[in-house]
């Protein structure tokens, strides 16, 4: 008898089928790695397991038995928690009151006071039982990325879930935070939870998983014992070919373009997050800003696309229009968070499209918009980066979210921008899209553009970049010529170690 | 708006829901109201007779409704635009006091000027009035940040009960024994377009003003970035657009749009200022705008439902002897229902949008 099984699940959406007699099943004690490209459905049918969309066909059976969710709610009454990308946490409340939120944690029977003593002994227990790391009285907004995920999980143990279903939970962390959610995973599975998880990155599903079910445009294409594979041939299942990494031609030099000394950007509690950096990024290069994240990226970056205001320094960018709305099409943004900061969801993909560019020839005058022409941009970007949607028109909120990530990526680059900003680009992607993409930003570079590159991922930032600088608590730690990196070292210099004290240890 | 055909297939598919939900809505709330009637001791079926009668009966009686339509356009637009910037303006009634006000003065004081001159200073008055009214909310938010449904509740005494100082004293009639000003100059009377009735051209005005903010917030730029700063400050603020100062902006349309009710009422069919002259055009016009889905061809057609509604209501209240407070709960009731299904359909869309 298996744990669950999910038998010829199919749902459709307006002019796509999303899944399409999908079977999953799933043991007790197992850690199954969900595969597929951007949009080929793995979400829908995560959706579908949770109680958010209803099948328009199919059985989901847990423990053999046939059940029917028309809400979270009911999913989370049999057993199943879910881990969005997005959390769904309250940041100003703690983490005590996030985890019993919507629960009836009241002292008796006849006191409704709330029992928080009771909630946090649970919570104590379970965080230990799990080698969870966290502190139930800390509030959420003062809890780095990690440990809001670590809470989440825990939202989903309090309410005894005995299957975990996590959607990319790796890609917003930093490499230590993945190997600790890599232990608590192990730690879940071995007490016999079973769990789901999604990731574009092949290693990590490697390294966890038992087995690997994979999706292509809605349909089981695969499913393999994770021992059997190795991730040339994951990737090779998922996008149908072999999948390459991009080669860097020399660089030429360009005249430089920006300049900061002693810079010094405060963040949204007032606090010092970008501390004292001096450096320049010159045209055709790519600059590779490595680091944890918060570790002051954010700032730096906003700063630099004027939208945060500097405390004290120099930061210049040389030949900028005068015209507020012409500097922001000089200066392409790929911006970390994207929901709340790079699309409107509601709005139509041509009007995402539109944002910067609307109101300047060819895209039409202050009085009139040329729909017809953004309209054709969009489609022609959604070919470029094969985008899976059906047409311009359809709403942001449908596409996927890897797909999303594209529209802005393909936005930004069509601007053509003196400056790009591209903070973790290729996050959300699939192995085929980001490659596309590396290739698009190394292209970009050859043909002059001076692009900063913020990402938490050391290969990407090695690959692509000229030069790296490596952020920690607001200081550089240390500027190394790309060739001259390695893995260790940047990682070295990401926990705080500068590059001169590298060099010290190492003459010795 | 967009044009594809699967685009206008998607949009037809949707009014017709919401439009079906809507009539759901409606019967269902008469349905309420008949009992209620019964309890009362009244034939619900006589006096729904009487409602429909005195809304549509009689082209005096369309003229009626489409007279109370226009105010109530200008209003249900005026809150619609405002919330397609994701700020809610409480305060149409008082924008509206401030538009009749300046209507008023250019009416009466400016004289000599041939007719067509004359009625478009007075719009201009109007709305530029409603604007300074509607943007001094716009203002504080935008620079301060202090919470515009606050603000412009309080700006509505202020106009009120401003312009109930005014007409009891500086601009009053003599010798002043009313609370009234004089009438404005004929110059400045809008048309009417149904003899014996208040209906103006104002309707035609509404309807064109209407099809204006449609084409504002949809094909120009202007609209695009209104609406972007409306659903997700922070995309907007990344794509350069300066959001405080679409907010106050947008406040400041808004307002106008507001003085503009007021001033179609002036010059359209009241041609006096009196104090409390308005039953409330800018409350309803919260409720108009929700009604019509902040979409502003939507707002033409709940205005009209509204206004024949109140007017019809006045009819029965009139030839079955109802009390008028039973008259107030069956309005209160058809607008509950309403914006019931509004709120239902909004949350059914919310729970699509989710999820992606
Ligand atoms: N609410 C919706 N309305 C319409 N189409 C949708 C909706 N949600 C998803 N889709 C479509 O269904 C398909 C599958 O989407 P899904 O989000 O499951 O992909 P995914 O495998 O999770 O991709 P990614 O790796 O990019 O997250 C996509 O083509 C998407 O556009
Ligand atoms: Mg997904």
């Amino acid at each position: 008898m298996s744990l669950l099984r999910m038998e010829e699940i199919t749902k459709r959406f307006p002019g796509v089928v999303a899944n399409d007699q999908v079977d999953l099943v799933l043991e007790e004690g197992e850690i199954h790695a969900l595969l597929g490209e951007n949009g080929s459905g793995k979400s829908t049918l995560m959706n579908m397991l949770y109680g958010i969309y209803r099948p328009d066909a199919g059985r989901i059976l847990l423990r053999d038995k046939e059940v029917q969710f028309s809400s979270p709610t009911d999913a989370i009454s049999a057993g199943i928690g879910m881990v969005h990308q997005h959390f769904m946490l309250v940041p100003t409340m703690t983490v005590t009151e996030n985890v019993i939120l919507g629960l009836k944690e009241q002292k008796g029977r006849w006191n409704p006071l709330l029992d928080t003593r009771g909630a946090e002994k649970r919570i104590n227990a379970l965080a230990e039982q799990y080698g969870l790391d966290i502190e139930p009285n800390a509030r959420v907004w003062q809890l780095p990325v990690g440990a809001q995920q670590r809470v989440e999980i825990l939202k989903s143990l309090y309410r005894n879930a005995e299957i975990l279903v996590l959607d990319e939970p790796t890609a917003v962390l930093a490499p230590k935070e993945v190997e600790h959610l890599i232990e608590v995973l192990r730690n879940l599975a071995r007490s016999g939870k079973s769990i789901i998880f999604i990731s574009h990155k092949l290693n990590e599903v490697i390294q966890l998983a038992d087995r690997v079910s994979v999706l292509r445009n809605g349909v089981l294409s695969g499913q393999v014992d994770v021992a059997d594979a190795t991730a040339s041939q994951l990737a090779e299942m998922m996008v149908g070919r072999q999948v390459e990494t991009p080669k860097k031609k020399p660089r030429k030099s360009g005249e430089t373009i920006l300049t900061t000394a002693n810079l010094v950007v405060k963040d949204d509690r007032s606090l010092i997050a970008v501390d004292d950096l001096t450096f320049d990024l010159a045209k055709g290069e790519i600059f590779g800003v490595a680091g944890v994240d918060g570790n002051g990226q954010k700032e730096l970056t906003e700063a630099i696309a004027g939208v945060r205001s500097i405390e004290s320094g120099n930061l210049e960018i040389s030949g900028l229009s005068k015209s507020r709305g012409k500097r922001f099409r000089e200066i392409g943004h790929v911006t970390e968070d994207r929901h709340q900061t790079g699309v409107v969801l509601p709005f139509s993909l041509w009007e995402n499209y539109a944002l910067k560019v609307c109101g300047t020839p060819p895209y039409g005058n202050w009085l009139n918009m040329n729909t017809g022409v953004m309209q054709e941009q969009t489609r022609a970007a959604i070919d470029q980066f094969s985008i899976k949607a059906t047409g311009p028109d359809v709403a942001m909120s449908t596409l996927s979210g890897g797909n999303q990530q594209k529209v802005v990526l393909a936005r930004e680059l069509a601007l053509d921008p003196k400056l790009l900003l591209a903070a973790q680009p290729t996050r959300g992607l699939d192995v085929g899209a980001a490659e596309y993409v590396h290739e698009r930003l190394l292209s970009a570079r050859d043909s002059g553009m001076a692009i900063m590159l913020i990402s938490t991922e050391l290969e990407e930032v090695l690959a692509l970049s000229d030069r790296i600088m490596v952020m920690y608590e607001g200081k550089s730690m240390g500027l190394v010529d790309a060739s001259q990196a390695s893995r260790e070292m940047l990682g070295l210099m990401m926990a705080g170690v500068s590059l001169e004290n590298i060099e010290n240890g190492m003459s010795q | 708006m967009s044009v594809g055909p699967d685009a206008i297939r998607t949009r037809a598919i949707k009014v017709a829901k919401s439009t079906s939900l809507s009539l759901t809505a409606i019967g269902l709330a008469l349905l309420v109201s008949a009992v209620l009637i019964l309890l009362a001791g009244f034939n619900p079926l006589i006096a729904y007779a009487a409602l429909l009668k005195g809304a549509f009966g009689d082209s005096f009686a369309i003229g009626n409704t489409l007279a109370r339509t226009t105010p109530l356009i200008f209003t249900g637009l005026a809150v619609a635009f405002a919330f397609r910037c994701n700020l809610l303006n409480i305060g149409a009634e008082g924008q509206l006091y401030a538009g009749a006000l300046a209507s008023v003065v250019v009416g009466i004081f400016v004289t000599g000027l041939p007719t067509p001159l004359h009625i478009m200073l007075a719009i201009a008055a109007g709305f530029a009035a409603g604007a300074m009214w509607g943007g001094l909310a716009g203002l504080m938010k935008s620079q301060r940040g202090i919470n515009e449904i606050v603000s412009t509740i309080m700006l509505n005494f202020v106009a009120i009960f401003f312009v109930s100082y005014m007409v009891q004293g500086p601009i009053a009639e003599p010798p002043g024994f009313f609370h009234q000003t004089a009438q404005v100059a004929t110059t400045a009377r809008l048309p009417i377009i149904a003899p014996k009735s208040d209906l103006s051209i104002g309707i035609l005005i509404a309807v064109g003003c209407a099809i204006f903010i449609a084409y504002l917030l949809w094909r120009t730029p202007f609209g695009l970035r209104l609406r972007t700063v409306g659903r997700s400050e922070g995309a907007a603020r990344f794509a350069g657009i300066p959001v405080n100062r679409f907010m106050f902006g947008a406040m400041s349309i808004s307002g106008g749009l507001a003085g503009l009710a007021g001033t179609v009422e002036i010059i359209g069919s009241q041609y006096r200022l009196l104090d409390f002259f308005s039953p409330g055009y800018g409350f309803d016009g919260i409720a108009v705008a929700f009604l019509g889905r902040s979409d502003p061809i939507g707002v033409i057609f709940a205005a009209f439902l509204f206004a024949a509604l109140r007017i019809g209501a006045n009819q029965m209240q009139r030839t079955t002897g109802l009390p008028t407070s039973l008259v107030l709960v069956i309005q209160g009731t058809v607008i509950l229902f309403i914006l019931g299904a509004g709120i239902l359909q909004w949350y059914r869309q919310r729970q699509q949008e989710k999820g992606a």
